[in-house]
């Protein structure tokens, strides 16, 4: 029997870049959030280095305000896969004084990881960020490079990028700066959902239809939780929803429906009409929103 | 689900992000929120129609200014396939970005806005997807509206081009003339009725027939290790495994191999993807492959099949598009990356700059920002290198400034 391997591009392409991580750099971390896309990441990342481990830790930056079943997953898995954990918290930013929580309406601990994030990197000395950002997601997020330099502050210089040409990665920084990398760029929303459901991969429930309290707000969905702002008129009910796009609680809406297994929501993004972050409250803000973030330093 | 990526190249004001818009608009590519977002800004500019360039144009600056300043990638997908486009930017400045966006297209699109004709920027564009060997090429002629859908301005564009084609060097080239209307849609998706004389594809069924595998040659196999494989695991004691992409053709296990730059040779024991093995893999495949001996291998080495080795040089000839702002000079140093190799670079001779238009080469002593040239190069250490045009992956480099870290140029070894 001849068995011939022909890989689907993108896979190749990840898997190509992960490993160019991991020869470039010292010391390369995963940012993971407990979101399909990192949990992509983490099973392209096992590809890659078969039979040998992830040679590299997964690192949390938890808000404190994330959904329960995440956190669950997370534990499960790292627990599975025997990976190291590290987790950095919000909150204790916030009682250090580092961070100020936002307050009011739209408050959402969405912005303070941004802190969070910038001084682990720097108390880790992780020089190798690897995220699940891909380009199809946000009109900002069109222009980023694979590879991609922050300096000391954990900017983004979007008007003076370093060119990438063919596959060629540049990973040369100084020392101060990190890289971010993401392997899934040219992967868009159905791209990864088709991966999960011809892989098997498995994850957090919230992504499947389920019954949940929520409440409407400027035509979204929100999870009615203590980490949820309501105002006394906005009145809860029990709908059958499930989550795109797993961010914390505070800016993460549900979608109405009743796709409740991978085939079934594989059929239902085939067939949106909403772009997957028309239902990310944190950007309706503005027009630029996530472009004013990723200068600051945001994932 | 195949993925074609695809550049597109043209000046300012040619329409290119007004006809991507376009074909993400009538693939249903375009989300209602993202529609209403476009409707409302073109509203708010006082416009009549559907600003379609504003799906595309992403940073605050490009929105201000109504251009387009850097790569963008762009996504859309019809029934049968997955399109990447790399938007790319078609000032005289921006040559770096057109060259970023080509290289890793598949086929390109070239605009010509049909009031103005072939003009020397479309001679640029035309020359960057000669120098890439870009194998498909759209000439999309826009703007038709404007010219009251003229076949005989039409033809004449057409005429022009390919008398641009004759200079061309890369005969391999497809090349496909399409009169369209972007803003108005006509050719894109779906055929005008406005230019009845017209009865070829639009550009959206023309893309719909390419074939991913219509664009990759098979060539000599090359696979550039990454990393070494070594898990220290129970199960896989002596496991010694080398990660790397395939690229040229496909590896067979049994293939005896050269690795490079010691000249040892082996066989291919195992070919690895995660916990299957497979007996063939091909070229583009990212694999770990093992050795039926024990010998050494480490990231920079390649192997290749015994018989089929590239050639062995510390003195390299190549094209060189200059990407920096610092420019290129005799005398200086640069690392070079080849594959996933490092050594150090010396400019010995600039031979001299090309014209994009297909003029040849001409006198200079240094190479600026946007500018190609022919340039001779001492490495410190010997690299196996092919000539670009018979293995393209095995046939390109990058030169990194060692101050900046910047990619500061790309080459083609002649």
């Amino acid at each position: 029997m001849t068995r011939i391997l022909k890989q689907n591009s993108l896979e190749s392409e990840a898997i190509y870049i992960f490993r160019e991580v991991v020869a470039q750099f010292e010391n390369p971390v995963l940012l993971f959030s407990g979101g399909k896309d990192s949990i992509t990441l983490v099973r392209l990342a096992q590809k890659a280095f078969y039979p040998a481990r992830i040679p590299f830790p997964l690192m949390h930056i938890d808000t404190g305000h994330n959904f329960p079943e995440t956190i669950e997953f997370r534990d499960r898995l790292v627990e599975e896969l025997g990976l190291q954990l590290i987790v950095r918290n919000v909150q204790d930013d916030i009682d250090n004084g580092k961070s100020i929580e936002e307050k009011g309406k739209y408050s959402s601990r969405n912005a303070l990881q941004t802190n969070t994030l910038l001084d682990a990197i720097e108390e880790f000395k992780f020089d190798a960020c690897i995220g699940g950002a891909r380009r199809d997601e946000e009109k900002a997020r069109a222009k980023e490079r694979i590879f991609s330099v922050r300096n000391d502050f954990g900017e983004w210089d979007e008007k003076n990028q370093r060119p990438e040409v063919f596959d060629m990665l540049n990973g040369r920084i100084d020392i101060g700066q990190n890289m971010r990398v993401f392997p899934i760029s040219n992967w868009t929303e159905l791209d990864v959902w088709s991966y999960i459901e011809a892989e098997g991969i498995e994850i957090p429930s919230i992504y499947y239809a389920h019954q949940r309290e929520i409440f409407e707000r400027d035509g979204l969905l929100w999870s009615a939780s203590e980490y949820v702002y309501r105002e006394e008129d906005e009145k809860t009910e029990i709908r059958t929803v499930r989550f795109r796009t797993v961010g914390d609680m505070s800016c993460t809406a549900a979608v109405e429906s009743k796709a409740d297994s991978i085939e079934r929501v594989v059929q239902e993004i085939r067939e949106s009409s909403i772009s997957e972050r028309g239902a990310r409250i944190d950007d309706k803000r503005s027009e630029a929103a996530m472009e004013t973030r990723k200068q600051q330093g945001y994932f | 689900m195949e993925v074609l990526k695809i550049a597109t190249a043209g000046s300012v004001d040619d329409g290119k992000s007004t006809l991507i818009g376009r074909l993400l608009y009538d693939t249903r590519s375009l989300t209602i929120d993202k529609i209403e977002a476009i409707e409302k800004a073109s509203k708010r500019n006082g416009l009549e129609y559907l600003d379609f360039s504003l799906a595309t144009d992403g940073l605050v600056a490009e929105r201000e200014q109504g251009i387009t300043i850097d790569v963008a990638h762009i996504y859309f997908s019809t029934r049968n396939k997955s399109y990447i486009i790399a938007d790319t930017p078609g000032h005289v400045e921006y040559t770096r970005n057109m060259v970023t966006g080509a290289s890793t297209s598949q086929a390109s699109i070239i605009l010509i806005d049909a009031r103005k004709g072939v003009i020397e920027q479309t001679y640029r564009h035309f020359f960057i997807n000669n120098l890439l060997r870009v194998k498909e090429v759209i000439v999309a002629v826009n703007k038709m509206d404007l010219v009251n859908y003229s076949e005989k301005v039409y033809n004449e564009i057409v005429a022009d081009f390919k008398e641009l084609q004759q200079r061309s060097d890369f005969k391999g080239q497809k090349i496909n003339f399409i009169p369209v209307s972007a803003l108005w849609g006509e050719n894109i998706a779906e055929s005008s009725s406005a230019m009845s004389w017209y009865d070829g594809e639009t550009v959206l069924e023309h893309l719909e027939k390419l074939k991913a595998e219509d664009f990759t040659e098979e060539t000599q196999a090359r696979f550039s290790v990454q990393t070494v494989i070594r898990p220290k695991t129970e199960a896989f004691h002596d496991f010694r495994g080398y990660a790397g992409k395939i690229t040229g053709s496909s590896l067979k296990v049994g293939d005896e191999v050269t690795v490079l730059p010691s000249l040892t040779t082996s066989t291919i024991k195992d070919i690895y993807f995660f916990d299957e093995k497979f007996e063939e893999a091909q070229a583009g495949s990212s694999v770990t492959i093992t050795l039926t001996d024990d010998i050494n291998v480490a990231r920079g080495d390649m192997l290749v099949k015994t018989g089929e080795l590239p050639q062995q040089t510390k003195e390299l000839k190549a094209t060189v598009c200059w990407m920096d702002g610092k420019p290129l000079v005799p005398g200086a140093k640069y690392v070079l990356q080849h594959n996933t190799n490092d050594v150090l670079a010396k400019v010995t001779q600039i031979e001299g700059r090309i014209s994009t238009n297909f003029e040849g080469l001409t006198q200079a002593n240094s190479l600026q920002l946007n500018e190609i040239g022919q340039v001779a190069l001492k490495l410190s250490k010997a690299l196996f290198a092919d000539n670009f045009e018979n293995q393209q992956e095995n046939g390109r480099f990058i030169l990194i400034d060692t101050q900046t870290n910047t990619t500061a140029g790309v080459g083609f070894v002649k």
